[in-house]
């Protein structure tokens, strides 16, 4: 298995870059997730790194190898498409043996490669199949075992679950996780989905506009957005970010509220932007607990039921709505009024000049 | 029709769509089915005129008013692939059927006083269109797959203009530009020869091959070929294993048209060829009777000339389809 290194990596077409310099290290054995919205440059990345698209400066290796332009057929890589690409006029059988018949194997040594592949994904049964007649789910189960059955150095899947129904693309989630643990393969994957990206990477990395958001563990981009973008983002609902004013250890918030701002964060915030500025409060919604003491005033604007919890929208003044986590025990009506107090270990700022967030110990 | 608010009803269980039920519907299908069996009659008119007079005997072709019923014979065909003489009088030509070392065909003859000679120039000008028509369709066909798809997948400059250029070559009719065709080709030696008529053919159908296979290759996802780069194939490997099978239907469909246009062309092949190289259409209406016009013989040779395209259309016909009707469905 190998690690993937892009150095000064970039794509440009014409005068606009679909992906500005990028560095970035994938580890042998690790399961990257690019993550981003359409047209960030995610599928570009993955695609240079594939050789399928030629980078218009930078370096790619391949185990400190350079392989920045080497043609796909020799990286040694899979790549799994979104809309499986499998071929029509094939077999599945026919599909999976493919990339073997390219490296000339002899039948038999084929042959048995594509049972046991077959098998690992259980689809034995579906093996003279033509690709027309299989479900989306097996479709992809077929075009995986083609990706495994060369037992690649990477795989590079471009949202292989992004053209599955919602029921399928559940338990394929765990399926391919599955399959790169059992497999220890480096794999890079490639979604628009921020709970797959969550759910599946040790590592992701959230890109917008060909830039690198930030590279980290789903953890990381989850409770340390490094920026505005990634808290909004990440998180369904996102991040919620209210506007205020810092002065003296006191954030002053819309609707004449005020939140004391946790000890421990002073320093850190009086170093960013001073002892008086504007900042910008970020919670995630499960940070947030309903009290009658809490220092945030709000009023029920709405409630939906998602079955163990109840998110609440709350109107703290006409701008501004945040969501909080409740539990599913307590009926909120419209219009009633609701205070609530934050986790202070929850808390999370952000300067408004530079949408970054304020990190303790200074941003890495 | 007035609209009114409808009071609730039993729920509705049948479809109520206004064009399948109604009597103006009803009355439009109606129409539609006359106009298309009136339109087919009259497509298969002539065509069943054809079979009809090639199977007459040379005194109910020119019968009046024409028979419909009729003791069918074969002797079209047999005149069609010999060249005959009369015997200048009766009594020569009940001696020579009273011989009888007679082949049945030498039989059908001599009965009209005839005598066949040598095999007719038919068969020759048949076999010249099979050669010049096929070849023609096979160089348009590989030459148009090769660079639909270098106009597909990669990026070429002047793309449009290029296309536009190709696609030109089809902006004038190709009559108006038969004199200055013939006085090049009689300069470049290349009139009365195969490869002049399967240059010529092959240039009037790549446009359109080019056109047409391109709306193909363009539909087939560039995932397929990419798929295969990865798992190590080169790029005319995946051509040839992935993209060539997958573009069967457009290959058959413009097949079949290039053939078409290149079997049936007249006015090039009446201008550049003679004896030797000769094809089939611009025989067909010179076909010269002993002693009068033998229409029975021009129907059986216009029926022989039909056939290879009605057997090539009926075997690529399931790719047809789908290829006049190109663009108008996507693939599921």
């Amino acid at each position: 298995m190998a690690t993937i290194e892009l150095i000064n990596v970039e794509k440009k077409f014409g005068p606009s870059y679909a992906v500005k310099p990028m560095n970035m290290t994938i580890h042998s054995g690790e399961f990257v997730v690019l993550l981003g919205p359409s047209g960030c440059g995610k599928t570009t990345t993955l695609r240079m790194i594939s050789g399928l698209e030629a980078v218009t400066d930078g370096q790619i290796l391949f185990d400190g190898k350079d392989v920045t332009w080497l043609h796909p057929s020799d990286r040694d890589i899979a790549f799994v498409f979104q809309f499986f690409a499998l071929y029509s006029h094939m077999t599945a059988r026919e599909n999976i043996a493919f990339p073997l018949q390219a490296q000339g194997e002899p039948r038999d040594s084929i042959r048995k490669r594509v049972e046991e592949v077959a098998k690992m994904l259980r689809i034995e049964h579906l093996m003279n199949a033509r690709p027309g007649g299989l479900s989306g789910g097996d479709q992809q189960r077929v075009a995986l075992a083609r990706a495994l059955v060369r037992r690649p150095a990477a795989f590079l899947m471009d949202e292989p679950l992004g053209a599955l129904d919602a029921e399928f693309r559940e338990s394929m989630r765990a399926e391919i996780k599955r399959l790169h643990i059992e497999q220890n393969a480096t794999t890079v994957y490639v979604t628009h989905d921020q709970i797959e990206a969550m759910a599946m990477g040790d590592r992701v990395v959230v890109m917008s506009a060909a830039v690198v958001q930030q590279n980290g563990t789903p953890a990381e981009v989850y409770h340390d957005p490094a920026n505005l973008f990634v808290a909004k983002f990440i998180g369904s609902p996102g991040m919620n970010l209210i506007q205020g004013h810092y002065a003296d250890g006191r954030v002053a918030l819309p609707g004449d509220n005020r939140y004391d701002v946790p000890a421990d964060w002073h320093t850190t915030i009086h170093e960013a932007i001073g002892r008086d500025g504007d900042i910008i409060l970020g919670f995630r919604p499960e940070a947030a607990h309903i009290s009658a003491s809490g220092p945030i005033a709000t009023t029920v604007y709405t409630t939906d039921l998602h079955g163990s919890y109840t998110m609440l929208h709350l109107e703290i003044d006409r701008d501004t709505i945040v969501d909080v986590r409740a539990g599913r025990g307590t009926n909120y009506p419209i219009g009633t009024p609701a205070r609530f107090d934050l986790d202070p270990a929850m808390v999370r700022f952000f300067d408004p000049k530079t949408e970054m967030a304020i990190r303790k110990g200074g941003n890495p | 029709m007035a609209t009114r608010a409808s009071a609730p009803s039993a729920p509705v269980t049948i479809s109520t769509r206004v064009d399948k039920v109604g009597l103006r519907p009803k009355v439009t299908r109606a129409i539609r089915a006359f106009v298309v069996v009136i339109l087919t009659v009259l497509i298969l008119l002539p065509v069943v005129w054809m079979v009809m007079t090639s199977l007459k005997s040379p005194s109910d072709v020119v019968a009046v008013p024409p028979k419909i019923i009729f003791e069918p014979s074969i002797e079209s065909f047999i005149f069609l692939v010999t060249e005959r003489v009369q015997f200048p009088t009766r009594q020569e030509a009940d001696e020579f059927r009273a011989r009888d070392d007679l082949k049945w065909y030498e039989k059908k003859v001599a009965e009209r006083g005839q005598k066949i000679t040598r095999v007719g120039d038919f068969p020759k000008q048949l076999r010249n269109s099979f050669i010049i028509a096929g070849t023609s369709t096979i160089f348009s066909v590989l030459f148009g797959v090769l660079s639909a798809y270098a106009f597909s997948r990669f990026k070429i400059p002047g793309e449009g203009d290029l296309l536009f250029f190709i696609l030109s070559t089809r902006m004038l009719p190709p009559v108006a530009v038969t004199i200055p065709i013939f006085l090049m080709y009689r300069e470049l030696g290349l009139d009365n020869t195969y490869f002049g008529l399967i240059l010529l053919y092959t240039t009037f159908n790549l446009s359109f091959s080019v056109w047409l296979l391109k709306g193909f290759i363009d539909e087939i996802p560039k995932e397929y070929e990419e798929a295969a780069l990865v798992d190590g194939y080169t790029r005319l490997q995946a051509f040839r294993k992935v993209v060539l099978p997958q573009a069967v239907t457009g290959i058959a469909a413009t097949t079949v048209f290039c053939f078409i246009f290149a079997w049936n062309e007249y006015a090039f092949a009446a201008m550049l060829t003679s004896d030797a190289t000769r094809t089939a259409p611009p025989s067909i209406p010179s076909i010269q009777g002993v002693g009068r016009i033998e229409w029975e013989t021009i129907a059986a040779a216009s029926l022989v000339f039909l056939l290879p395209v009605v057997i090539v259309t009926f075997a690529l016909r399931k790719h047809l389809l789908r290829g006049v009707t190109f663009g108008a469905i996507r693939k599921g």
